[in-house]
This record gives structure tokens, C-alpha cells and sequence, in this order.
């Protein structure tokens, strides 16, 4: 790489990411749409440290002891709660936003390992029905593909409010995405921009919201869990009025999170991390004498097993996985670097799951590109990196004396900077102080 | 004819016995007493039978149905035969906001008036309103037809897609990419089909017909450096 003049000094204002977003916009006229979630660094899991065993706790052998990973799900009402071996859960990604091949390898990977995933904006197909032991089915402001029928063939329901990547914003699939068959399903002409709806048609706040979870346990019988997911703003509120709603599971989605297509301004500015949402959630479920009655999924920039035991830790019961799911299937390989370089761009850098032309072949309705992503490798990928994620949990969890991730708390961790501190309310490192609480 | 009393039983025994009725049965006409407002009245109906509702009923009644005929013999709350698949759902009185909401298929009559929102987001159902409709009438409407032989409320068809829309009465005012349109001898029979199943005797005539501009199908992406 050739060296830049030292006399050239960039602009820390007007860098030149700022720069060429300037020049895009006056040239299209449109603001940019892409994936991938939030690129700007804010405080995260990376943030916080575990505080192992020593002397004044002991751990259990790393192999050896049992570290458990299971979990239920929605035992507050319904009469099938959802029941995983790991507290990793697929989340909501639509048929249309991803290829058909992208869907049965998630459903595969899941199955294989014991967890669920989640249809998305659009409906449920019957291909990832039959992939997915654990199928939870969206339940969206559009509507688009819902019926009672698949609605008694999901393992739970899973209102969805929001998502990180846009709280207060409706989904997108570009025109381009809308093959014949995204367009059946979704009773839409082909070919348009879609914009889906940002609220839902038929009830406004929260005690319309309790009427219409009624209305669904009373469709399915009572047996299926019901979430309600939340993108990550006020959460303390939200979470304690989805609770009152009379929710199973909440589902609190950090700024991070999002591999929908979506406006790059909402995806970096609005939400808050996922970091500061977690605490907020849990306080509200304790407020209430809720935690562990009604579980906490959490998402939002999960990638290792270490942001796994850190959320567990903070009082989550199960975290959910997007974007990782999709790099662990084979989007932004090095594999598929010509392809990327044809659309100006790199392995890493690829983040536009809107267009409909992923040389990985995940985020596209295009037959040739989806038949680059085999679903039976795709889907043995992801159940490796699921298996790692818990491992790594597991590791962690050990190492603090927990017999089960679940065991893990706010007392095992501790935080690199002031602003984590504050946000998490785990205590800076070194220190017992935690910004915000009592005085100092 | 078989009767549930919402006052001794449960609006969760009345859903429970009608979803497990049998594909077969001989039970096919039931009538609901003392509905006093009640949510979720007959939801989730999957048989090919009649429901009568003697009373006020509350919100998403007969939402989700499949098959069934339910008669609602009174006002309903929000969201009436909201998610309708099939089947018929009939309401004497008003209908709050939200009727018809992202249903699918199946005929919806309401012989009062229609809250805002009516036919919201509507994927294939038809909608005769008898009466007027309140704002935003077939907003995002995706497919089906909404008759309104009242008048209409503001944003009428707002951001809509390819629902047809007919309406006696005044429009107050037309939603974004919302437009009138020619009434076609193809459009007449729909009119006329759903004017004579919901039991209207106006003439087609009587009617303009609304549908989408489509201006918003696409987002205008300029290629300023191509243009110049």
C-alpha cells in the first residue's frame, strides 16, 4: 500500500467516508440504503471483562463439570413453552430478504444444535418449516403471508415492534428482491421498492397490545409462546409494558443489530447499544418481580461466545444471532472476492443485502447467485459456529464456578471504561464505582 | 341451533368448542348471547358454520376466520375480521377502527359506518361499508375491493397498492398516490357482484371507482452525471 504524503491532512469532520457519502447523495438523489447494522464504534460487550475464579471462588474444570445450556422459553402462559439446548437463537430474516437456500441452511443449522429460528417479513415458507425443529413465527406490522394456519404451525409468536436496526421504522425490500414468489407471498405487484409498514394496522400502545396477544393465544390455543420484540430505545418502559401486555418473552434488539435493509441514518442513529438496553430490560423484568418468569432474549452485534456469557451474565436468558448466522453461512468469505470486487466492493466490507446481487448467494432472490450457498454446508457451518459460541459460553462460565450460563451475574464482570460502566452498571475495573450510582 | 352464554361461559370455551368442532359436523349453526362488548369473540374459525352474535361485540371479532359465516348483531370493536382468510363476517351496527384489517379473503358487510383505517393494509378481502368511512380508508391496500356507499373520510387510499376502491358518497379527501380512475365494464361487475352479495340495491352508477397512482412503487433515483 503506498504511504500518503504526510502534508495530506484529512478532515476528522469531512473524512472521506464523509465525503463520498456527500458526492452519492448529490448524485442520486436517494438516501443510502444498505445492511449489516451500525459500522460506528459504541460501547459493547468488548467493553466488559469476567473476573475468574481464585481464591475466594473456585471454578469447575473446563471439560470435565457440567455447564449447562439450556433454557425455556415462554413459561409464563403458554402451555408448549419452546424448550433449547442452547440460548442462541436465529433471528427474524425474511424468505425475500435472504434466498430460499439461505433459509434452509439456517433452519439446518439450528435443528442441528437444538435451537430455533425466525421467519421474518414475508411469511413462512414450507421448506423452512420443514428445516427448522424450532420455527418462530413473526409476527409483523405488514402482515404480508400471515394466516391461522401457519400461525398453529410455529413453536412460538413473536410480535414484533421493532428491530435495531430501524425502532420506529418498517422493513424494505427492493424491487429487485421481488421475484415472483416474494411477490405471491407477500400479495405485492413485482418488481416494486417495498416498504413495509412501521406499526401495526389494528392496535395502538400497550393495552390494545395486551387485547391482540389475547387474541392470538386464543387462535392457537393457548399453547403457543408469545414474544414481543422491541428495538432497543426506552427500553426500561417498553419491556415493562410488554410484560403488562401480558408477553411471554421479550426480545430487546440493540442498535447493532439489523441485516434488514435500511436507511444508513437510521442505522446509526437511532436506538441505543445493546449494552445499556440489556440492564434496562433486566431492571424493568426485576421491577417487576418478572426476571426469569418472563425470559429476555437478546440481540445486537452478538459474535462470540464471550458477548453470549456477557449478556447471560447482565440477565438474559437467551441471545439471538443475524448477522453472524449469515457470515458463519459464507457472506463476506474471502471466497467470493471476485464477485465482490465486481460491485466495488470487498470480502469485509460487503454490506448491501438490499441489492439482490450477494456473491455469496445468502441475501438474494437471483436462482444463479442462491445456488452458490449449498444449504447442507451452509447449514453444517452454522451449527459449527453455533457449537463454538457455546463452548466459548461454557468456557467462560467455568471459569466464574457457574454450573449453568444462566448462573453467571453482574458480580463476575467488571468494566474497561467509564462509559461501559455507566451503560451495563457493572463496576469499573479496579474499582467499586459505577457511574451514576451514589456519589462518588 | 346451540347456544354459548358469554355471562356463564368463557369467551375461551366459546373459541375452544367452535375450533373443535369436526370438518363434518352437524352442528353448524350457533348463537353467541351476551357478547356485552367481549374481545376476541370468535377468532380463529376454521369450519364451514354459522355464528350469530346477539349483542355488542369488542375488539378482532371473527379475526382470522376461515369459512365460517359470523353475524354480529351490533357494533364491533376495533379490528373486526381483522386477518380474514375466507368466509363471511356481517356486523348490523358501526365497526370500529380497523375493520377488515390485512384480511386476505372473504367478504366483510358492515351496515352502519366504518371507524378510520377501514380495510387497512387489505390483502384480497372485499369490504362493502353500507354507511361512510372515517381517515386513511384502505391505507396501504394491497388487493380486494372496499364499497363504500357512504362517503369517505380524509386520505382516502393512502400509499395504496392494488386494491379496488369504490364510493358513492363524497370523498373528503384523496391519500398520497391515491387517484380516480375510469369505471370500466370490468369494474361494474365487480361493483355490482358486491353490492347484490352484501344486499345493496344503489346502482353502479352511483359510484366512482379509486386505485393507486403506483408513482411510489419505485423509489426516483436520479443519475445526475448520466442526465448531464
Amino acid at each position: 500500500m503506498t504511504e500518503r504524503d504526510p502534508k495530506l491532512r484529512e478532515s476528522a469532520l469531512f473524512n472521506r467516508t464523509v465525503i463520498s457519502e456527500i458526492q452519492r447523495a448529490a448524485e442520486t438523489g436517494i438516501y443510502e440504503i444498505r445492511g449489516f447494522g451500525a459500522k460506528r464504534a459504541v460501547p459493547h460487550f468488548d467493553d466488559l471483562l469476567f473476573l475468574g475464579a481464585s481464591v475466594s471462588r473456585y471454578p469447575l474444570e473446563g471439560y470435565r463439570e457440567r455447564c449447562d445450556t439450556n433454557v425455556v422459553l415462554g413459561s409464563r402462559f403458554a402451555s408448549k413453552p419452546l424448550e433449547l439446548d442452547i440460548p442462541i437463537t436465529i433471528a427474524g430474516m425474511s424468505f425475500g430478504a435472504l434466498s430460499a437456500n439461505a433459509k434452509e441452511a439456517l433452519g439446518r443449522g439450528a435443528s442441528e444444535v437444538g435451537t430455533s429460528t425466525t421467519t421474518g417479513d414475508g411469511g413462512m415458507t414450507p421448506e423452512e418449516r420443514g428445516h427448522s425443529k424450532h420455527l418462530v413465527y413473526q409476527y409483523l406490522p405488514s402482515r404480508y403471508g400471515m394466516n391461522p394456519n401457519d400461525l398453529r404451525k410455529a413453536d412460538a409468536i413473536e410480535v414484533v415492534l421493532g428491530q435495531g436496526a430501524k425502532p420506529g421504522g418498517g422493513g424494505m425490500l427492493m424491487g429487485q428482491k421481488i421475484s415472483d414468489r416474494v411477490a405471491e407471498m407477500r400479495t405485492l405487484p413485482k418488481g416494486i421498492d417495498q416498504r413495509s409498514a412501521c406499526r401495526h394496522p389494528d392496535w395502538t400502545g400497550p393495552d390494545d397490545l395486551t387485547i391482540k396477544i389475547q387474541e392470538l393465544r386464543e387462535i392457537t390455543n393457548w399453547e403457543k409462546p408469545i414474544y414481543v420484540k422491541v428495538g432497543a430505545t426506552r427500553t426500561y418502559y417498553d419491556v415493562a409494558l410488554a410484560v403488562k401486555a401480558g408477553a411471554d418473552c421479550i426480545v430487546v434488539d440493540g442498535m447493532q443489530g439489523g441485516t434488514a435493509a435500511t436507511q444508513d441514518v437510521f442505522i446509526e442513529h437511532v436506538g441505543i447499544p445493546t449494552l445499556p438496553a440489556v440492564r434496562l430490560a433486566v431492571e424493568a423484568l426485576k421491577e417487576l418481580d418478572m426476571h426469569r418468569k418472563v425470559q429476555l432474549i437478546v440481540a445486537g452485534g452478538i459474535r462470540s461466545g464471550a458477548d453470549v456469557a456477557k449478556a447471560m451474565a447482565m440477565g438474559a436468558d437467551a441471545v439471538s444471532i443475524g448477522t453472524a448466522a449469515l457470515v458463519a453461512l459464507g457472506d463476506n468469505s474471502p471466497e467470493h472476492e471476485e464477485g465482490y470486487q465486481a460491485l466495488g466492493t470487498s470480502a469485509g466490507f460487503y454490506h448491501d443485502y438490499q441489492a439482490g446481487n450477494d456473491p455469496a448467494g445468502i441475501s438474494t432472490q437471483d436462482p444463479e447467485l442462491a445456488a452458490r450457498l449449498d444449504p447442507v454446508l451452509g447449514g453444517r457451518r452454522l451449527a459449527n459456529y453455533l457449537r463454538v459460541l457455546t463452548l466459548e459460553a461454557q468456557t467462560l462460565a467455568r471459569a466464574c464456578g457457574k454450573s449453568h450460563v444462566h448462573n453467571l451475574e453482574p458480580e463476575d464482570m467488571v468494566a474497561l471504561t467509564v462509559e461501559a460502566s455507566a451503560m451495563s452498571g457493572v463496576p469499573l475495573a479496579g474499582t467499586s464505582w459505577v457511574p451514576g450510582r451514589g456519589s462518588y | 341451533m346451540e347456544t354459548i352464554d358469554l355471562r356463564k361461559d368463557s369467551v375461551r370455551t366459546l373459541n375452544s368448542t367452535l375450533h373443535g368442532l369436526p370438518a363434518d359436523t352437524n352442528k353448524t349453526a350457533w348463537t353467541v348471547t351476551n357478547p356485552d362488548g367481549t374481545h376476541n369473540i370468535a377468532v380463529g374459525l376454521d369450519a364451514e358454520i354459522d355464528v350469530t352474535v346477539k349483542g355488542h361485540s369488542g375488539y378482532y371479532s371473527a379475526g382470522m376466520n376461515q369459512k365460517a359465516t359470523v353475524r354480529f348483531e351490533g357494533n364491533v370493536g376495533v379490528g373486526v375480521a381483522e386477518n380474514m382468510m375466507s368466509g363471511e363476517v356481517w356486523v348490523t351496527g358501526d365497526a370500529s377502527q380497523s375493520a377488515g384489517a390485512t384480511a386476505h379473503g372473504g367478504l366483510l358487510v358492515i351496515e352502519g359506518n366504518a371507524a378510520a383505517r377501514c380495510g387497512i393494509s387489505m390483502k384480497g378481502v372485499d369490504i362493502v361499508v353500507k354507511g361512510s368511512v372515517g381517515h386513511m380508508a384502505a391505507f396501504m391496500g394491497q388487493a380486494g375491493n372496499l364499497v363504500v356507499c357512504g362517503d369517505a373520510g380524509e386520505a382516502f387510499g393512502d400509499s395504496l397498492y392494488e386494491a379496488g376502491l369504490f364510493v358513492r358518497g363524497s370523498v373528503q379527501d384523496l391519500g398520497a398516490d391515491c387517484i380516480e380512475k375510469e369505471m370500466r365494464d370490468e369494474h361494474k361487475e365487480i361493483l355490482a357482484n358486491l353490492l347484490e352479495r352484501a344486499g345493496c340495491t344503489h346502482d353502479v352508477s352511483e359510484f366512482r371507482r379509486y386505485g393507486s397512482a403506483r408513482k411510489l412503487y419505485n423509489f426516483k433515483v436520479d443519475n445526475a452525471s448520466a442526465s448531464a
